[in-house]
């Protein structure tokens, strides 16, 4: 008797059900859609913002086919791609009244058209890789060495203060490479210098060296602030990355660490390259510096300096009114002690301005700065790769404390707007450099689903056409279990939220290629024993159980494969071993459980079996 | 139905050394060439800049080819990809130049091309950049030999495990001559090798050991229930009884895989061309190579028996 237990035909039934309520989202396609996220910390995604956003489709006469809120964002699912942009228009508008100081990005997406309460169980169709759907990928690589050398220039600047404040005399303080060397004059104050060090910069090693007759310390970085410096430094870009790309309004932009100096971004949809890399590529890092005013009146100075031969110490850079400029090479503050840089206007003046506010270390420097500099100019700089441009070099006026600082004079409001932004969307704690990019337009994405699909659906027929004729009724029993293999699978990813990419497809076309091989094995053990003159009910258990450890044996040499090209394998090739190993998993289940639960229901109750539907049982000598 | 009606064991081993010398020709035929051509690597391991363009008309690629060359770039490489309208263009790293914004550079020279004809025709269509800067290439690299490391080392450890490191030896053996093969077919045609190749290499590596394991898994089976055979002829035996579900199911993956290289379109041609192959070799290598591997490293009867009788001994 060929009959399985209770549990084992309900755990069959189960799987089967969940398959199939899982693969389900997958057939009801997408809808157009805009959706809504916060771009700024204060403005929380609620059921307030919700209802405004319903208010502002009834005045523009937009019907949606649903608003959901879920916990980062709102979307409003439309019925096409007129009334999409119709709507995103006039949530838009709504939303941010002042289009240069978006509170929300507002985007076009697209959404499952699935009932919801598909989606109350978290039956989502498959998430399709960019490959699939278009849009831009990036692989980028944080520069950790020029993370530690702007954190040593920031703390060069942080012992200049510290030696002032304990009336330490010194040298010069410069950075050298990766160390930052104080110059004495006698052994006493290095000392003392030491002391203060140990106590107040706990980050720092400290040497000491000789160069002539003066005394130094050199102070390098421990490691394990070095390498607290360097996650600090993805992290931050991170954020940095996310506040741009919110800016650019992309509706599933994809952000993350990978390894530990890279960042990965996949902004789909985007088609725009020049303006998404433009973007993300603004290595963009803010310096405050004094300006050397003497020299910068010396019109023979600033000739040399033209030329390419500034004095030491100082830079030539070229203002925005297109005059020259020396500035000292001495950072005051970095775009690390910034919190927020707003456009507005001058309270007297009514100019343009840049409104920043300072962190409390910030605001104490630029406070001391400030009160030693009155009357003299200070350059405010952006670097972009290396290069630097002086923003703006006001005439510091009087001593300026609490940390919020006004950048006007000489700007236009789309100016001020511009430079509040760069500020704002935060600097970079390291520059980065794009490694890896990957553009797949639309069309191109549908093409491939379209072959992936045709591709797999033709073999599948071809597989299932050629076990039918050839293993009757067990072929298509075998077929049935493929399928369920096939529902499995999809109904996994689905689940899993995986993402499917056209090397994915590949994969599960080949899964389902090499799955069969499992019932060929029970179907011609299952003959082999018939051939030996077994009854059938016994050639079944027989060939199923002789079948196990063979099917055992191989898929596990399979997994092998698909576990080492999972751990090695990046990008398109880690697609394929995902697909690969999951198919693997749900090969052995449907192929030996399922199928079981097939014959066994067919043939299982039948006391007197004579023949089973194998095809032919040939005999050698008869 | 039924494909194979064998009526006796068919004496493969006989032929043993026969096959044997075949491998070891198209072996060493695979290293030559692959020592001599080498692979034709992709943008992925090499890094550069690899673009598909679509045009409304099928454009002169000599044309697009001069004005590449005419604007700088080193050694640009322009083909067809697919149909006669769509293009595809490589370009090699540079040193010096800002090579995340070649993709542009190339899109602009490209419209210079369109220019003097009829505009609307010639005007390019991006589907697709792919651009890889030097360091990711080599860790790739890295990483794909990585991975073969572990598949072979996994592959090896498990078999000698659930069989004998006789076993063991002479499937990865055989089956690293299919992999070997494989690279000198895309060494010889200079087929581009990409990611996706080299997982389907891998993956077919892992697919052809389950053949050595079927044999195998009767060889063993044969010797513990037949006794009174010579070890060749448990070895025509074991084979003999599974070379219908060898084919069988070879054959039914290669429906799946031609499938791929009908319908698949260009971005997976050479994924199932590498597959096509693997699974040809594969059935050859691992019954034919493999098998005869195992006899020459001397397995017998002794070895799956023996254990059972020390066994009975030690409890009387």
């Amino acid at each position: 008797m060929n009959r399985y237990p209770l549990w084992k035909n309900a755990t069959v039934l189960i799987a089967l059900v969940l398959g199939l309520l899982y693969t389900l989202p997958n057939f009801f396609g997408e809808a157009p859609a805009v959706q809504v996220a916060s771009v700024k910390a204060t403005h929380k995604v609620d059921a307030r913002l919700m209802s405004q956003v319903e208010v502002a489709l009834k005045a523009a006469a937009v019907s949606p086919q649903g608003v959901v809120l879920d916990l980062t964002s709102i979307r409003v699912r439309l019925a096409d791609t007129d009334t999409q942009l119709k709507a995103k228009d006039a949530i838009e508008k709504a939303l941010n009244p002042v289009a240069t100081d978006a509170s929300y990005s507002v985007a076009l997406n697209l959404v499952s058209d699935s009932p919801n309460w598909l989606s109350g169980i978290h039956a989502l169709p498959m998430y399709l890789g960019l490959d699939l759907r278009g849009g831009v990928h990036f692989l980028l690589q944080v520069d950790m060495k020029g993370a530690l050398t702007k954190r040593l220039d920031s703390i060069g600047a942080d012992l200049r203060g510290l030696m002032r404040d304990k009336n330490i005399r010194h040298g010069g303080i410069v950075r050298e490479g990766q160390a930052v060397a104080i110059r004495f004059r006698d052994a006493e104050t290095r000392d003392k210098a030491r002391a203060v060090l140990t106590d107040n910069q706990p980050d720092l090693q400290l040497v000491d060296a000789q160069e002539g007759a003066d005394l130094r310390l050199v102070a390098t970085l421990k490691p394990p602030a070095e390498k607290r410096i360097q996650e600090f430094a993805v992290k931050q870009n991170i954020t940095t990355l996310h506040n741009r790309i919110n800016e650019l309004g992309v509706a599933e932009p994809v952000i993350q660490q990978q390894g530990i100096d890279r960042i990965v971004v996949q902004l789909p949809g985007v088609q725009d390259t020049a303006k998404a890399k433009d973007i993300l590529g603004r290595t963009a890092t803010l310096e405050v510096r004094m300006v050397d005013d003497e020299a910068s009146a010396n019109m023979d100075i600033m000739e040399q300096a033209a030329r390419g031969q500034p004095p030491p110490g100082t830079e030539y850079y070229i203002e925005r009114g297109g005059r020259g400029l020396l500035v000292k090479k001495q950072v005051v503050l970095t775009g690390e002690r910034l919190t927020d840089a707003q456009a507005g206007f001058d309270s007297q003046t009514q100019e343009p301005a840049v409104h920043l506010s300072l962190d409390s270390s910030g605001a104490r420097i630029f406070k001391d700065v400030t009160r030693e500099n009155v009357g003299k100019r200070m350059a405010i700089l952006l670097i972009e790769k290396g290069k630097g441009e002086v923003v703006t070099a006001p005439v510091i006026r009087t001593e300026i404390g609490g940390g919020r600082v006004q950048i006007s004079g000489r700007m236009s409001t789309v100016e001020a707007n511009d430079v509040a932004l760069l500020l704002r969307a935060g600097s970079l704690a390291a520059p980065m450099e794009i490694i890896e990019e990957r553009t797949v337009g639309p069309s191109l994405g549908a093409d491939n689903i379209a072959k992936g699909f045709s591709s797999t659906m033709w073999g599948f027929i071809a597989i299932s056409v050629f076990m039918a004729s050839y293993y009757l009724l067990f072929g298509i029993v075998s077929v049935l279990a493929l399928s369920a293999n096939l529902l499995f699978l999809v109904a996994l990813l689905s689940l899993l939220q995986a993402t499917l990419t056209l090397p994915g497809i590949a994969a599960i076309a080949l899964t389902l290629g090499m799955a069969i091989d499992a019932n060929v094995l029970i179907n011609e053990r299952v003959r082999e024993e018939l051939r030996s003159g077994n009854s059938p009910q016994a050639s079944i258990t027989a060939g199923y159980e002789r079948a196990w450890a063979t099917i055992l044996d191989s898929n596990i040499t399979t997994l092998i494969a698909g576990v080492a090209l999972l751990i090695f394998g990046s990008g398109p090739v880690r697609g394929f071993a995902v697909v690969h190993c999951l198919g693997i998993l749900t090969s052995i289940f449907s192929s030996v459980v399922v199928s079981r639960a097939l014959i066994n229901l067919i043939y299982g109750h039948r006391r007197k079996l004579v023949a089973v539907s194998i095809g032919q049982v040939w005999k050698p000598g008869v | 139905m039924e494909f194979f009606r064998i009526r006796k064991d068919i004496p493969f081993m006989r032929h043993a050394l026969v096959f044997n010398i075949i491998s070891l020709i198209t072996f060493i035929a695979a290293v030559f060439f692959l020592a001599t051509r080498g692979l034709h690597f992709s943008v992925e391991f090499t890094g550069g800049t690899l673009m598909e363009v679509g045009y409304a008309q099928a454009p002169d690629l000599r044309q697009i080819r001069q004005q590449l060359e005419s604007d700088g770039f080193a050694d640009p490489q322009v083909q067809n990809f697919g149909s006669s309208r769509d293009v595809l263009i490589r370009v090699p790293l540079a040193k010096g130049a800002e090579s995340s914004k070649v993709g542009e550079q190339v899109m602009a020279s490209l419209m210079k091309v369109g220019a003097g004809v009829t505009a609307a025709a010639m005007t390019p269509q991006l589907k697709r950049v792919e651009f890889v800067g030097p360091q990711v290439g080599k860790e790739l690299a890295e990483d794909g030999a990585l991975a073969l490391l572990l598949v072979i080392v996994g592959i090896v450890l498990y078999l000698a495990f659930r069989f004998e490191w006789r076993f063991a030896v002479s499937a990865i053996i055989a089956n690293l001559h299919d992999v070997v093969i494989i690279l000198g077919f895309f060494a010889f045609f200079q087929w581009e090798f990409s990611l996706p190749v080299l997982a389907a290499v891998l993956a077919v590596l892992g697919y052809s050991v389950n053949e050595s394991v079927v044999v195998f898994d009767r060889v063993r089976e044969t010797f513990k229930k037949k006794r009174g055979l010579t070890t060749p002829e448990v070895l025509d035996h074991a084979i003999t009884s599974t070379i219908s579900r060898t084919i069988i199911t070879h054959g039914s993956t290669q429906m799946m895989v031609t499938s791929m290289l009908i319908f698949g379109g260009p971005a997976l041609h050479y994924f199932a061309l590498a597959l096509t192959i693997g699974i040809c070799f594969g059935i050859y290598s691992s019954v034919l190579v493999a098998s005869p591997l195992v006899m020459w490293m001397g397995v017998s009867r002794a070895q799956f028996v023996q254990a059972k009788v020390e066994k009975q001994e030690a409890v009387v």
